[in-house]
């Protein structure tokens, strides 16, 4: 119940699938002489349970394809999901209709990739950050509104005096920084960060980790935070939850997923990291291609690539089970203590 | 004789609001069967000299002085028809993107024949044979199969795979390779260094590796060189670099990492941001972000220092040379 | 953080920006475009002030004597010095009526391609932005639409509605029809083009930050996505423009564009078009020259703005 109580967002069940058919008329195909309506459909996200706590950072790492942007961007409501639910402290939030869904705009907020497209070009940047204040608090004065742009520019570390260039004239860095600039601008409790960091360079990475970081301490923030990167998570998280073709793997406090990986491709994907060790990367080698989420394999989405897969694999879908370390994890391998 | 010799190398771009130079005082050399990293942040010129080193630059940039000697003779001194004759047959390059280098509307086997028919008078029957033997050297499932497929059906690791068989194809002496694993998959880039290693050792090719990657570079390289602001400032063998860097940006890069600070803790950032091209401040180009920035730093361009393997760039490991030097020596005369 | 923060130059005013911007500099690089600038600003100034520069007023009969009938122009043997273009057949001076129908085929040509712009933009950035079944119902539209060409529209209703009112209605409401039936005709174009600039956009993260935000649409239509669309709106427009006029001079020649009594230039064509193989080449080739030149010059400059605002081309 303790639980229940804390955590802040609930993702249940989740599926969202994409048509990739295209409209009604490419969708009609011959077959055999006959006319029949054909759909294709990308599974990007599979019965997926996640709950994010209060206070924490949840890091949903996994590789291209996993569907760990679309859970952030269902989560947000960018995207509707084709099953499941969402819920935001208890209420459920997927279903909204676009007025009702406003008070929880103000609340989860949302850090982009790409710094280079998440601002809009034509708009300076004092314009993009006075927008969300604005829309959120109407009957605010201009000072107001003036003032607590200068805070959030402040507290991101960007001279209030630059509010009135545009976007290009900044650095990559300088841009995300502006971007969380954004997202803070309405005081919210809840940041949705996708791949925050991926297109910076390393020395920039830092400072935006650090800043985020800051932010979470001064503000209480709760961040869902997606990367492929594990080295930052190991830095990051709270808690990891491993994704794979939709379907999540291992779920797990950040320490015992690092110290002892129980999922066979969370153990892949940790050996995979580059180290600075010289001599040769001693990686697990992971046999066959990757599946794509178009063909789903059946049972365990892992079972093609996976060197202890046995013929349940193949048939059954694993459910998460919970761990000595206090996490979870969906193998049969691991349920029936084969390795 | 080295296989590569850079010497002086200069890089400059001309630019309407003005000629910029992109690259300075480039030097190093490269040996058979060497592999050798390049690192730095985007803008620091790395991949502009991978395209130089192949006279590739297109406009505005252009080669504006130095050498580049591949087996003795002058690259940026030879003409368009005896460059092709060397690209892609004795050096060939890597993209990050391997649709770069991939044509969409030709199979691979159509690609891969072009190639070696262009080089190499052989029949097509052979052309195919051949290719079907590199495809199985990067370790493609059925390459009898796969060579009549086109590029947007296979996975992006299968694509960096080809890219990497067309690179292989002419059994070149040098491979410049930007960012090859950039694009990929934490496993899928595993693997594909894997096989480069592999490949590079097994067919004494040489390897020159851009990167961004720390991790990469030592994993992968026994030299590398540091690169910022279009200028080398640290170079030696990897592992010197990685256990004992000297320069404080190489310092800085390694810090950076996540690995490096301890979880929860903040990390250690390197503040500000790399110099645009038109911008570089007078002195050490790093010197606003530098810590251990002294009055040197901002008036006069920092030489080469050696430490230990190691060449760096810095007023203040010059300095620290120098008083070790005269602290040994006051031991002598003792 | 304080150490993040650098002192900077003040930010630059919006004029210094155009100025730095590639815009403006290869619009001094080329000759071309700074020509085709000047051709067009002249012609619009001349248009513009035509009561005040022309000579005499051709709408006014009092000053019209149908005596001074095709005068030729003053470096032909037989001229009047008052008429240094000559006059037309009904005595009206050439260069005085060729000013007030650069002005007349001008304001149609804008008017007809704003009333596109308006058309074409709001359905292609709804289609662009809705997607789905709003997109497929407003494109298939549009291709019904095309699939009609401007000129047969034009001629029908033109035609049309001259039977069904009578010409004289007809004539008052001249300009207004065919400013309404050119801009109709011809949304489909701008339609088609911003729903295409669209559709790149929406994939942007910006805009997905302004749904997070919790924007409306329309006002993410209006305020974030059409004002990044502006360079091929800006692109089509001149194109456009170009397009209207010679629409219009091509349907005043047919007879259903400006009556003879506010002439435009195809209007003016026409009317001389009798008369040219009894000598009076004058009345249709020089107001010809004038709509060639006219069209050729916005098309020019259509051609260079497209290459610079294309990214492509100068990004790569």
């Amino acid at each position: 119940m303790n639980a229940q109580a804390k955590s802040l967002v609930q993702i249940r069940d989740l599926y969202k699938r994409f048509s990739i058919s295209g409209d009604f008329l490419d969708q009609l195909k011959f077959r055999g002489g006959k006319l029949v309506r054909e759909q294709q459909h990308v599974h990007a996200i599979n019965g997926v349970n996640l709950d994010v706590q209060r206070g924490e950072a949840l890091c949903v790492v996994g590789e291209s394809g996993c569907g760990k942007s679309t859970i952030a961007r269902t989560v947000m409501g960018l995207l509707k999901p084709s099953a499941g639910s969402i819920s935001y402290g208890g209420e459920r939030i997927d279903h909204l209709s676009d007025r009702q869904i406003l008070p929880y705009r103000r609340k989860m907020q949302m850090i982009f990739q790409n710094p280079y497209a998440s601002l809009n070009p034509r708009m300076t940047i004092a314009q993009t950050l006075e927008e969300p204040v604005r829309f959120h608090n109407p009957k605010a004065s201009a000072t107001e509104v003036r003032d607590k742009v200068h805070e959030v520019m402040q507290s991101v570390g960007i001279d209030p005096s630059w509010g009135k260039r545009f976007s290009h004239e900044f650095s990559g860095g300088q841009r995300q920084r502006i971007s969380i600039a954004r997202a803070l601008a309405v005081d919210p409790e809840f940041i949705v960060a996708d791949e925050p960091i991926s297109a910076l360079d390393v020395s920039i990475q830092a400072q935006v980790l650090n800043l985020m970081m800051d932010a979470q301490e001064s503000r209480n923030l709760t961040y869902l935070f997606i990367t492929h990167d594990l080295s930052v998570v190991e830095h990051f998280g709270t808690r990891v939850a491993v994704m794979y073709l939709g379907s999540l793997c291992e779920l797990a406090p950040t320490k015992a997923l690092f110290a002892t990986p129980r999922h066979p491709y969370s153990q892949a994907l940790l050996s995979a990291i580059p180290r600075l060790e010289d001599g040769r990367p001693a990686h697990i080698r992971l046999q066959g291609e990757v599946s794509t989420p178009v063909n789903l394999p059946s049972g365990c989405v892992f079972h093609g690539r996976c060197p202890h897969a046995n013929e349940r694999c193949s048939r059954e879908i694993p459910t998460l089970i919970a761990t000595s370390e206090g996490g979870q994890v969906a193998c049969h391998a691991v349920q029936e203590g084969r390795f | 004789m080295a296989l590569l010799e850079v010497n002086n190398l200069e890089v400059r771009f001309g630019l309407r609001s003005g000629e910029v130079t992109a690259l300075r005082d480039i030097n190093f050399s490269l040996e058979r069967g060497e592999r050798l990293g390049v690192v730095g942040e985007s803008g620091a010129g790395k991949s502009v000299l991978g395209f130089s080193i192949l006279n590739l630059l297109s406009k505005p940039g252009y080669i504006a002085g130095g050498e580049i000697l591949f087996e003795g003779q002058n690259l940026a001194a030879m003409s368009p028809k005896q460059l092709r004759s060397i690209r892609g047959n004795r050096i060939s390059m890597i993209f990050q993107d391997p649709m770069m280098t991939l044509n969409p509307v030709l199979t691979i086997g159509q690609q891969m024949v072009e190639c070696l028919l262009a080089h190499r008078r052989i029949s097509r029957t052979d052309a195919r044979r051949i290719a079907v033997q590199k495809l199985k050297q990067v370790q493609i499932p059925s390459p009898e199969t796969r060579i009549d497929q086109y590029p947007h059906e296979l996975s992006g690791g299968m694509r960096q795979r080809i890219v990497i068989a067309i690179g292989l194809l002419m059994d070149p002496d040098i491979i410049i390779a930007d960012e090859p694993t950039t694009a990929l998959d934490v496993t899928i880039q595993a693997e594909i260094m894997d096989l480069m290693l592999d490949l590079c050792e097994r067919n004494s090719v040489a390897l020159m590796l851009i990167t961004h990657d720390l991790g990469i570079v030592s994993q992968m390289t026994r030299q590398a060189m540091v690169m910022y602001a279009g200028r080398i400032i640290e170079q030696g063998p990897t592992k010197e670099i990685i256990n004992d860097a000297q320069h404080p940006y190489t310092q800085g890069l390694m810090n950076a990492l996540p690995q490096m600070a301890l979880p929860g803790q903040r990390l250690n950032q390197i503040r500000g941001s790399m110099p645009p091209l038109q911008n570089i401040p007078t002195g050490c180009a790093f010197n606003p972000r530098c810590d251990y920035v002294m009055d040197a730093c901002r008036h006069e361009l920092p030489g080469f220092t050696r430490s230990g393997g190691c060449r760096v760039a810095c007023h203040m490991v010059a300095q620290m040379k120098l008083e070790e030097e005269a602290a040994a020596r006051a031991l002598e005369v003792n | 953080m304080s150490e993040q923060i650098q002192p900077l130059d003040a930010p630059p005013s919006a004029w210094q920006r155009f100025l730095d911007s590639h815009l403006w500099h290869s619009f001094t690089k080329d000759r071309v475009a700074q020509f085709s600038l000047l051709i067009f600003a002249a012609y619009a100034i001349m248009a513009l002030l035509a009561p005040l520069i022309a000579p005499y007023n051709p709408y006014d009969p009092a000053q019209i004597d149908i005596l001074n009938a095709e005068m030729p122009p003053s470096w032909e043997a037989g001229s009047d010095p008052a008429f240094w273009l000559g006059t037309d057949a009904q005595g009206r001076d050439l260069w005085s009526t060729i000013l007030y129908g650069t002005r007349v085929s001008l304001t149609i040509g804008l008017c007809a391609v704003v009333l596109q712009a308006l058309i074409g933009i709001v359905i292609g950035l709804l289609a662009g932005y809705r997607g789905g079944r709003i997109d497929s119902l407003l494109m298939r539209f549009a291709d019904v639409q095309l699939s009609f060409s401007t000129m047969m529209v034009a001629i029908v209703v033109l035609a049309v509605f001259q039977a069904t009112f009578g010409t004289e209605l007809y004539q008052e409401l001249a300009m207004v029809m065919l400013i309404l039936v050119i801009g109709i005709a011809e949304w489909p174009q701008y339609a088609r083009t911003i729903r295409a600039s669209v559709l790149a956009e929406k994939k942007k993260e910006y805009v997905d930050a302004a749904r997070v935000i919790g924007l409306k649409a329309p006002r993410i239509m209006f305020r974030h996505i059409l004002p990044n669309t502006l360079s091929p709106i800006l692109v089509i427009s001149t194109v456009q423009v170009a397009n209207a006029i010679i629409a219009e001079a091509s349907l005043s020649f047919l007879g259903l564009g400006m009556p003879v009594s506010e002439p435009s230039l195809g209007s003016l064509i026409s009317s001389g078009f009798e008369y040219i193989f009894s000598g009076s080449w004058w009345i249709t080739v020089i107001p010809g020259a004038v709509l060639i030149s006219l069209v050729l010059v916005m098309n020019l400059l259509g051609d260079w703005l497209r290459d610079v605002l294309n990214p492509k081309l100068y990004k790569g």
